[in-house]
């Protein structure tokens, strides 16, 4: 048992960490470590950056344009990125519909779409979850009907994420009503110029425009835009649910979140000393913190066996429930650290000089309430405890 | 990063874990668990002979182990048995032995049983409270005051103790004929004594022994941990099997996803759990070895008192009665908390790390 990166790994982690800290834009790292709202245009810009270094489509594979990462060089990768205060690479192109295309796409797919999502002419989004298929998503409703070469589309997706920034989306949608309810969705790619799609934005709990829903009226798309098999579009929903698992338990996140209630709680005062000597709320840190190194082993323990199986197996949904629940932790606690200061709405107290809390933590409160989608999206944790009821419990 | 155990570890796991499923099983350890001396010298010679007490200690000094990783795979596999034999001890006065470059042939063979005595009815966990006390006498010392809770007390020959010299910790050896020990067997098995000082006749080992005992602890700590993940493992699959097989409203219990999901959050807590002991093992031997120790401390403290609170539960009343093996699976996991510092006493140390950085 030896817990340490190998030296190859050591000399990766350091060429990582060169590597961001010359190319990472200030500006960019600054709206990731204060929070401010993250632009289309600094995700385009970053993903600009990385793919000129051929390290920004990491989960493809190499005749893709992947750079041939083992599950250890992503997890570092994904560590480093965390440290640098990066922003997250956008999804839904790169982590989801790329692996979707090389697996189950045509040549014709691979060859026009991969390129495009590569060089940011395309910036995808999600049609999976509808008004009343969340957590049930196999009881999805909207149809996509054939008619010649196009499938006609009648229904609705929602909780698009960034939807506002996409001009494509990729659907799960009904080809077959009759059959048994995994056996007739087919997954269909939509550009969002074709008439009859409304993008409707929904406010969430902080006020934010983070998700979108999204009305489709007989909006005709070509068959050809069918990935994999007809009415076999559940197949690619859990590939990708299964797939590309690493990273899910957020550890690097949890880290970065960990030191800024510390940094926190150090600068704050509370009844004559900093709010970290204060014993309940230290042990809240303590205790928060502990769960955190565990998970970073638990990580690494899956991490290895993905790396010698070839595959992450079913007990990274461990990695999901837990990893969540520790970074919620964490935003609760850099919400609790401000106190009333975190009272504020985000913005309403910009514009004069008055400031309250240190700098970067006006928006804690917002902050932890955006948080509380991680325990709910990519499959709600009580979705998490029933795959692994029946995978690794045989219940 | 490699999270296999090597073979030689992976060969003796196997071995003790075949001994005692086969030699040592629940309703013979029962027998010996709940009655001084709460010893089987044939079956502790045995377990010697297996490679039990030799994997404690490094190779230069006798044995073949002596990693924090060495510690944790003997006591998984006693946690997983539920095994009463005073290892605790053993394994914590055989660092001592090395730090102190002293012989430990009969330690190691299992021909003489040590006990390591640091707490007090006042101090249980803490080095910096302790109150018995070292005076020179003729050519030695004499030691006078009480040891409380000194695991394996209730057979050792020998009992290394930490008594204040000159106002520091420093480490003595009492042979236990020279003691009053007044042992007992515990509430979830196993025997500790109570050792009762009088200017008793003490062999100085260590002057300044603070370090040394700290490792010694961090040890300890180690195989606690290493002990309850082995028993939390064997209590979650004992209620995995009940909920499989119990049938009640026709159908068996695990069809119910109330108890599904908190079966998942008893599996989420172990692997935390085994990841913190494989973490403090293999810090063990570096510079922050006390700070992780203590996280793996006080996370299994807080892990072992679910798994056992709700394979209890999840049982219902079976597991209420003495027939059942699960019943003394969740008293060791509960009770196990308060040996070597608890959940409080080991997150007040963490916290202490964070005023400090």
């Amino acid at each position: 048992m030896d817990l340490s990166f190998s030296q190859e790994d050591i000399a990766f982690r350091d060429e990582v960490r060169s590597y961001l800290a010359e190319n990472l834009p200030k500006r960019i790292s600054d709206a990731v470590r204060t929070g401010a709202e993250q632009t289309k245009e600094m995700a385009e810009e970053w993903h600009a950056i990385l793919n000129r270094k051929g390290w920004l489509a990491t989960t493809w594979g190499v005749e893709f344009g992947g750079p041939g990462w083992t599950p250890v060089q992503k997890h570092i990768f994904e560590e480093e990125c965390c440290r640098a205060y990066a922003p997250r690479i956008v999804p839904f192109g790169l982590n989801m519909l790329g692996p979707v295309l090389q697996a189950f796409g045509t040549k014709e797919q691979q060859d026009y779409y991969l390129p495009r999502i590569l060089d940011g002419t395309d910036w995808w989004c999600q049609g999976y979850s509808e008004p009343g298929a969340g957590s049930d998503l196999a009881s999805l409703k909207t149809r996509a009907v054939r008619d010649g070469d196009d499938y006609v589309i009648n229904g609705q997706k929602t909780w698009t994420t960034l939807g506002q920034h996409a001009n494509k989306i990729f659907c799960l949608c009904r080809t077959d009503p009759a059959a048994k309810q995994q056996e007739g969705i087919s997954f269909i790619l939509v550009d969002l110029d074709t008439p009859g799609i409304e993008m409707r934005p929904i406010r969430l709990i902080e006020g934010g425009h983070e998700v979108n829903e999204v009305f489709f009226t007989d909006v005709r798309v070509p068959v050809a835009n069918l990935v994999g098999e007809e009415n076999k579009g559940w197949t690619i929903a859990k590939f990708l649910l299964t797939h590309e698992r690493t990273g899910i338990a957020g550890v690097g996140f949890s880290m970065q979140s960990l030191e800024e209630v510390k940094a926190l709680a150090r600068k704050i005062r509370r009844n004559g000393r900093p709010l970290i000597e204060d014993p309940l709320f230290a042990a809240r840190i303590a205790r928060a913190e502990i769960d955190l190194e565990a998970m970073k082993i638990t990580n690494l323990r899956m991490l290895f066996k993905a790396q010698q199986q070839g595959a992450p197996g079913p007990e990274t949904s461990i990695l999901k429930i837990k990893g969540t629940v520790i970074h919620q932790e964490l935003k609760d606690l850099a919400r609790r650290a401000l106190g009333p200061v975190a009272a504020p709405f985000p913005g309403s107290m910009t514009d004069g000089n008055i400031m309250f809390g240190p700098e970067g933590t006006a928006n804690n409160a917002a902050r932890y309430f955006n948080n509380r989608k991680t325990s709910i999206f990519g499959g709600s944790n009580e979705i998490q405890r029933n795959i692994l009821t029946k995978t690794m419990l045989e219940l | 990063m490699d999270f296999n155990l090597t073979e030689d570890r992976r060969m003796l796991q196997d071995s003790l874990n075949r001994y005692l499923g086969d030699k040592y099983p629940v309703d013979h350890r029962n027998k010996v668990a709940y009655a001084l001396p709460c010893h089987d010298p044939a079956k502790w010679t045995e377990m010697a002979e297996l490679g039990a007490l030799f994997a404690l200690a490094p190779e230069d000094a006798g044995g073949f182990g002596g990693t924090g990783f060495d510690i944790m795979v003997v006591f998984e596999a006693l946690g997983r048995a539920l095994n009463p034999e005073p290892l605790l001890g053993a394994a914590m006065a055989s660092r001592l032995m090395t730090k102190l470059g002293a012989d430990q042939e009969a330690l190691l063979s299992g021909a003489t049983k040590y006990a390591v005595a640091v707490g007090e009815v006042e101090a249980p966990y803490d080095l910096d409270a302790i109150t018995c006390t070292a005076t020179a006498k003729g050519d030695g010392h004499v030691l006078s005051g009480r040891k409380s809770a000194v695991y394996g007390g209730q057979v050792a020959d020998v009992i290394l103790v930490a008594a204040m010299l000159d106002g520091t910790p420093a480490l003595f050896e009492v042979q236990a004929s020279d003691a009053q020990i007044a042992g007992y067997p515990m509430m979830d098995g196993g025997g500790a004594a109570e050792v009762l000082l009088d200017d008793t006749p003490a062999k100085l080992l260590l002057a300044d022994a603070a370090d040394a005992l700290t490792d010694a602890l961090n040890a300890g700590i180690v195989a606690l941990c290493a002990e309850a993940v082995g028993a939390m493992d064997v209590t979650h699959a004992t209620t995995l099997d009940y909920l499989r097989t119990r049938k009640q409203f026709g159908v068996p219990i695990g069809k119910f996803q109330v108890l599904q999901h908190r079966a998942v959050d008893m599996l989420t807590e172990i692997e935390q759990s085994r990841s913190i002991t494989i973490k403090a093992a293999a810090e063990l031997d570096g510079p922050d070895a006390s700070r992780f120790v203590s996280m793996a401390k006080n996370l299994i403290g807080r892990a072992a008192r679910l798994v056992a609170e709700e394979a209890i539960q999840m049982h219902g009343g079976i597991a209420m009665t003495w027939e059942y093996p699960v019943s003394h699976y969740a008293k060791r996991l509960v009770m196990l908390d308060a040996q070597l510092g608890d959940t409080d006493y080991h997150l007040s140390r963490v916290m202490a790390g964070l005023k400090a950085a």
